[in-house]
């Protein structure tokens, strides 16, 4: 279907195909993919662009997994290897409460780790509980579905169990990492070891039905095709017809280890991971995505993922630039400041470990969009 | 196609939709440059000294004599630079530096004999400051000193300090610099001689959206004349480490004590924040379309990274620029996107395009895979 056709269903309000999906990613017009998804961004979300302030928790980098792409990972006993308390962690958070205190502050923080050997189910439960003890009215996002599936398989409960104890005990809302793409094939080239697309969508819907929001990513840019991207948001998409659980897509650009950064770090980083040279999975650099790649994909998916409320352009991942561009294609959220972010940044991202508040604000501007400070349900926060 | 005027561009400047801008630029481009070739030279910024009695607000690279800091680039590191330059492929060097008391027409003459006796390499260098300097110490006329230059094996002149062609912010910026009407004759004269040279811009410092245009209109008025310039090359003010860069910040802190409010979001007066890449690809767009008669417009991956550089290539852009297999000047306000001859053709070709190295004269010497 000619673009101009897709055009024409998206603005009658129809709901597009696979096949018209694929057909916008094969077509050179990003100028109207970009136009068509801006004016659906504004009618969804006026001329609204979200930001939050938050904050980035790792409590490990020690994981079974050892996915290919991560430069996060590393083993017990390894270099670099480390793992934060509960008592770190509270007073970490402490720390940065007190940089903020007399304004809102941060009010969320995001919480995802390694699957740690060692830890069993009740330390996260207890991770929980002390956090909002000592921080009541903070928002806990914690957990991909990778971990979720990790904690029912140490405590032995069913996924709905599990889910309602960390319920209880304080999880508020789930992140959306892990989903990587759903396709069985790359993602067995990506990440054998890690749980497969339809138990991460198992462990969606489970979350959603425990009242549990969450997000939904997608990995792009490695080995996969058009195709692949297209069946993933399908997916996605169709989980979010039974559940309307997730609150935001967020399409996340593959990082090669190109750059000088990355480059410096390389030799470290192939004595720390041997399984990855060794593997049938080389990250290219000619195969990271351009940027006009980035673009169009935030683009499609404001347009395919017609029951989406909120496309996020993760500036970690895309760069602050690229980020601010994505806003005139679709996007309607640029995440948030991020106090320490460690796991892009591991893989060489480009960007500031950190964003102010007013440079948020600037990039959203300059980008012709209305700042909106949220809260982690998307309720703007007053100033 | 019909020609902009001032004030039209002027209002596509302020208020335009960016990507109708884009639109329209990206439909240019492809007039212009139908095959759907990005080029790129493989040369080396080579900085003879940083020695600079014009302290511009803006430059974080300059000296003073005294400074521990100072240099003078020596013959042999000097050759080395070349030879290893010639060694990755690379056809041309540009020499560019600081005005140095200490340096008369007779060093940049020495500079040039000695280095094209020894490679064959095309010698783009000088920007009109460093030539009107030469001319004012030997007490010759720019044309007479252009003359004396060429003579001596320089090729072509790169278009820096022109920074943004308004005396009203050159005058704030960069006080000691040369004026806009003298930067322009060194042009004139280059051209007139038979010298092609190409033009910059810095914007995203403290200039308004008519500075830009008097900037761009300066230069299509005297490509008119001459048809010298190869290429236009905008890019963005970087204020680490400058006086300017600084002096905002300070004023960004005095304007939030005041309750001053961020309202005029969409024009480029960018006294509060620097250039984003909304404003760069906006900036670029209007180049495009204004400029009709300049042939090339660059992507300055050095101050925006690869990827808005790949954005770039659809927003009028149709060359990379340089490898840039040493660059001081930029890095020196804290941005260092690195990359090599492999990173920018890739770059390249997943944008869409195919890469070719080329010339300073924009002739395709090698495609590439």
């Amino acid at each position: 279907m000619s673009i101009n056709k897709i055009e024409k269903k998206v603005l009658s309000g129809k709901r597009l195909l696979p096949e018209d999906a694929l057909a916008l990613f094969q077509s050179d017009d990003i100028f109207t993919v970009g136009r068509v998804a801006n004016l659906i961004s504004e009618i969804r979300n006026g001329k609204n662009a979200y930001f939050i302030q938050n904050h980035h928790i790792n409590p490990t980098n020690i994981c079974v997994n050892r996915c290919k792409f991560c430069a996060f990972s590393r083993s017990k006993g390894e270099k670099g290897a480390y793992e934060l308390s509960i008592k770190e962690i509270v007073k970490k958070l402490g720390t940065k409460a007190q940089r903020h205190k007399g304004t809102e502050g941060f009010s969320e923080v995001h919480i995802v780790g390694g699957l740690h050997p060692d830890r069993q189910f009740d330390f996260y439960i207890e991770m929980l509980e002390q956090i909002k003890k000592r921080f009541p009215q903070m928002h806990v996002k914690a957990f991909t579905a990778v971990e979720i599936d990790y904690f029912s398989r140490l405590s032995g409960l069913s996924l709905a169990d599990t889910l309602i104890e960390l319920k209880n005990a304080g999880l508020d809302s789930m992140p959306g990492g892990g989903a990587e793409i759903f396709d069985a094939r790359v993602r067995n080239s990506i990440c054998p070891e890690k749980i497969s697309g339809t138990r991460w969508l198992q462990i969606m819907e489970a979350a959603h039905n425990a009242g549990i929001k969450t997000n939904a990513t997608m990995l792009y840019g490695h080995l996969e095709t058009y195709r692949h991207r297209v069946g993933h948001m399908l997916k996605l998409r169709e989980l979010q017809d039974r559940t309307g659980g997730f609150q935001a897509f967020i399409p996340l650009a593959f990082h090669p280890m190109n750059t000088e950064l990355s480059r410096k770090a390389k030799g470290k980083r192939q004595k720390a991971k041997p399984g990855l040279m060794g593997s049938g999975f080389k990250p290219d650099p000619t195969r990271g995505t351009s940027g006009i790649d980035d673009l169009k994909t935030i683009a499609i998916a404001r347009l395919f993922l017609d029951n989406f409320q909120h496309i996020k352009a993760y500036w970690v991942m895309l760069g602050e630039k690229i980020a601010q561009l994505a806003l005139m294609f679709g996007a309607d959220d640029l995440d948030g400041t991020i106090i320490e972010e460690k796991i892009t940044h591991s893989a060489g991202a480009l960007s500031g470990s950190a964003l102010t508040r007013s440079q948020l604000i600037n990039l959203i501007e300059k980008a012709g969009k209305v700042p909106v400070e949220r809260d982690s349900f998307y309720r703007p926060v007053k100033g | 196609m019909k020609r902009l005027s001032r004030k039209e561009a002027l209002t596509l400047l302020k208020s335009a939709d960016l990507l109708g801008l884009g639109a329209i630029a990206d439909k240019v481009r492809r007039k212009l440059h139908p095959e759907g070739v990005v080029t790129f030279i493989i040369d080396r910024n080579i900085n003879y000294t940083n020695v600079c009695i014009n302290k511009c607000k803006f430059c974080a690279f300059y000296r003073d004599e005294d400074s521990p800091e100072a240099y003078v680039l020596g013959n042999r590191k000097l050759f080395n630079k070349i030879k290893e330059t010639i060694a990755l492929g690379g056809t041309q060097i540009l020499i560019q530096g600081g005005l140095h008391p200490e340096l008369g027409i007779e060093y940049y003459v020495d500079l040039l004999k000695s280095i094209k006796s020894r490679f064959p390499v095309h010698v783009h260098g000088f920007s009109p400051p460093e030539v009107c300097y030469m001319a004012d110490k030997a007490g010759r006329s720019i044309k007479q000193t252009l003359e004396t230059l060429k003579e001596a094996g320089l090729d072509s002149i790169p278009g820096g300090g022109a920074e943004i062609l308004s005396d009203r912010i050159r005058e704030q910026i960069s006080p000691k610099k040369i004026g806009k009407d003298r930067w322009l004759e060194v042009m004139e004269q280059a051209h007139r001689i038979g010298m092609k040279t190409t033009a910059t811009m810095m914007f995203g410092s403290i200039e308004t959206p008519e500075d830009i245009i008097e900037h761009l209109d300066a230069i299509r008025r005297l490509q008119d004349k001459t048809g010298g310039f190869t290429a236009f090359i905008p890019w963005s003010f970087q204020p680490l480490n400058t006086e300017l860069g600084v002096k905002s910040e300070e004023l960004r802190v005095k304007k939030r004590q005041r309750n001053f409010k961020l309202q005029n979001s969409r024009t480029l007066n960018s006294e509060l924040h620097t250039a984003t890449a909304a404003d760069y690809l906006r900036v670029l767009a209007l180049s495009r379309i204004y400029l009709d008669n300049v042939p090339n417009l660059q992507a300055s991956w050095v101050t925006q990274g690869l990827k808005p550089a790949q954005v770039a290539l659809r927003f009028g852009a149709n060359d990379f620029g340089s490898t840039m297999i040493e660059e001081n000047v930029v890095a020196a306000a804290g941005v260092k996107y690195r990359v090599s001859i492999e990173d920018i053709t890739g770059a390249i070709r997943s944008a869409g395009f195919k890469p070719a190295q080329r010339d300073m004269y924009y002739n395709i010497i090698k495609k590439r895979r």
